[in-house]
């Protein structure tokens, strides 16, 4: 299997922080790769550099083979590629969900009204939100509001989908709504890169799970290896802490 | 999912109480309402009235008569402040409109407009309106350039422009920043183009959360529509002075003043209940 997204000694500071420290990861097409660690190890940043959200200071990103990272790449094309999901949702609250799906497809890929609106409401229809078509977003609870956000994304057909704590502003009833799309898209066969504090779920979806501290993986391997019998210390403590949370 | 109000429900005793005691309350507070408006209005009635000259005051100011005589004319001068303010308030939108996008584009190759666009806010924003009248009004005919109509209302018009398009471009432009950076996120990750997220996010966001203080400046651009009579147009407030200076009767400045109020009250009214509705709409939202 070909690698869709390949992360060589990337490092990104902002002022004197350094948040990502000279991190390596490769993720073959049809896995999910899940990073975990705590608030502030660079899990998001890692994300939003892959989305060229954040420009890295020095390493390299490739996309299916292509240098991302390059500054001469038309951004807007490779972000077509790549879908992304936020902690905060970030719908636009003055369209209805049908208009925040269907606006990417017709702008960015040039499909005619008709066609992204079918699609856009076959995918409502799939998550079970095909009553919501015409609502607006603050009508919906926190779990419509993010699964309509993952459909934005999966509207556009994208490569590699990233997800950025997509469940952490959610109370824990919603949760499992949320993650169930996320399960359906794994078994799929979509290629995922997810940061979650969702250690059951990461046992459930992750082919691979990395641990970030300060801006660098600690650990990786199986959800088994890594999150039930943790090698380096700082991983143990980090899961402890979790456990006593109540999250694991 | 709140449970249904049960239909067989009837107050307790309790609650009759604290109805009767809320009644009481509502009426003394009324009761004092009333008296301490009558006490303050009246008291700046008499002090009014009773001053040694307004038996000459009533007669220059307020002569209802005289009034009648000069209100299709000041009328007449009034349907000129209300097309300035019309045609006017058209010209600012679409020109604040370019000013705001130019000011917060970061495109190179707009580099030298947006500087031209800042350079353009700091002085028509800075520099009394009044001035720019007088400068516009006077200055451009001296130019003798062909092509450029020296009809004064044409010029004042074009000075109330300059000098609202500036202010109007620096509330659309706080509009625009006041969106949250992680819409624009959002946008860009979809892959639309730093101009498509402007125009398709950005833009209707922002213009929707300006809209009070826009009708706002609408109500002011109105009233400033007046200062176009120092150059000689016969707008309501030329055509009170006119008539005011040929009998040393002051009523028609009243009668101009009325008729703005009439105007503008209403519309400040709307506008005030419209920022209403807006913080209402946002605290609403939240969540997002």
């Amino acid at each position: 299997m070909a690698d869709v997204l390949a992360i060589s000694n990337v490092r990104k500071s902002f002022g004197s922080e350094l948040v990502l420290n000279n991190l390596s990861l490769a993720v073959p097409e049809h896995t999910a790769t899940v990073l975990i660690g705590a608030s502030g190890s660079g899990k998001s940043t890692l994300l939003r550099c892959i989305n060229l959200l954040e420009s890295i200071d020095d390493g390299q990103i490739f996309l299916d083979g292509e240098e991302i990272s390059d500054p001469l790449i038309n951004v807007d094309e490779v972000r077509r590629k790549l879908g992304m999901v936020f902690q905060s949702f970030n719908l636009f609250p003055h369209k209805t969900v049908l208009e925040n799906i269907t606006l990417a497809p017709m702008k960015v890929q040039g499909k005619n009204k008709d066609k992204a609106i079918t699609a856009a409401l076959a995918l409502l229809k799939r998550f079970d939100l095909a009553d919501k078509a015409d609502q607006y977003p603050d009508r919906l609870s926190g779990g419509q509001q993010q699964r309509v956000a993952i459909i934005r994304s999966l509207a556009l057909n994208p490569r590699l989908l990233l997800l950025d704590e997509i469940t952490s502003a959610l109370d824990p009833v919603l949760v499992n709504e949320v993650l169930s799309i996320v399960r359906d898209l794994k078994s799929d066969g979509m290629t995922m890169v997810l940061a979650t504090h969702e250690m059951g779920f990461a046992t459930q979806v992750a082919d691979e799970v990395c641990f970030l501290e300060s801006g660098n993986i600690l650990e990786r391997g199986s959800a088994q290896d890594v999150l039930h019998a943790p090698k380096n210390p700082k991983t143990q403590e980090f899961l402890k802490r979790v456990h006593q949370a109540g999250r694991l | 999912m709140s449970e249904r109000i049960n239909s067989a429900w009837s107050p307790s005793s309790r609650e009759i109480e604290r109805r009767g005691a809320r009644k009481r309350i509502s009426r003394r507070q009324a009761t004092i309402a009333a008296v301490s408006s009558l006490l303050v209005l009246g008291t700046l009635i008499s002090i009014t009235i009773t001053s040694p000259g307004w038996a000459v005051v009533k007669k220059t100011f307020f002569d209802i008569g005289y009034g009648r005589e000069v209100f299709p004319t000041v009328i007449a001068g009034l349907w000129i402040n209300l097309q300035l303010t019309f045609i006017g308030g058209f010209c600012i939108g679409v020109i604040a409109l370019c000013l705001a996008l130019l000011r917060t584009t970061k495109s190179p190759a707009l580099t030298p407009f947006r500087f031209l666009a800042t350079a353009y806010v700091d002085i028509f924003r800075g520099a009394p309106l009044i001035l720019i009248i007088l400068l516009v009004g006077f200055g451009v005919p001296a130019l003798q350039l062909k092509g450029i109509p020296s009809n004064v209302i044409f010029l004042g018009t074009v000075a109330v422009v300059l000098t609202y398009s500036a202010y109007v471009a620096e509330v659309i432009r706080s509009g625009i920043l006041s969106i949250h950076p992680s819409q624009r996120a959002a946008a860009r990750s979809l892959g639309l183009t730093s101009g498509q997220t402007m125009r398709y996010v950005v833009l209707p966001q922002a213009i929707r959360r300006v809209v009070p203080p826009l009708l706002n400046d609408f109500v002011s651009l109105l009233k400033d529509t007046g200062l176009v009579s120092i150059l000689g147009v016969t707008d309501a407030v030329r055509a009170a002075q006119i008539n005011a200076s040929r009998t040393f009767n002051y009523t028609p400045y009243v009668v101009a003043a009325i008729m703005f109020l009439l105007i503008t009250i209403p519309m400040t009214r709307y506008t005030d209940r419209a920022i209403r509705q807006r913080s209402n709409a946002q605290s609403a939202e939240g969540a997002i």
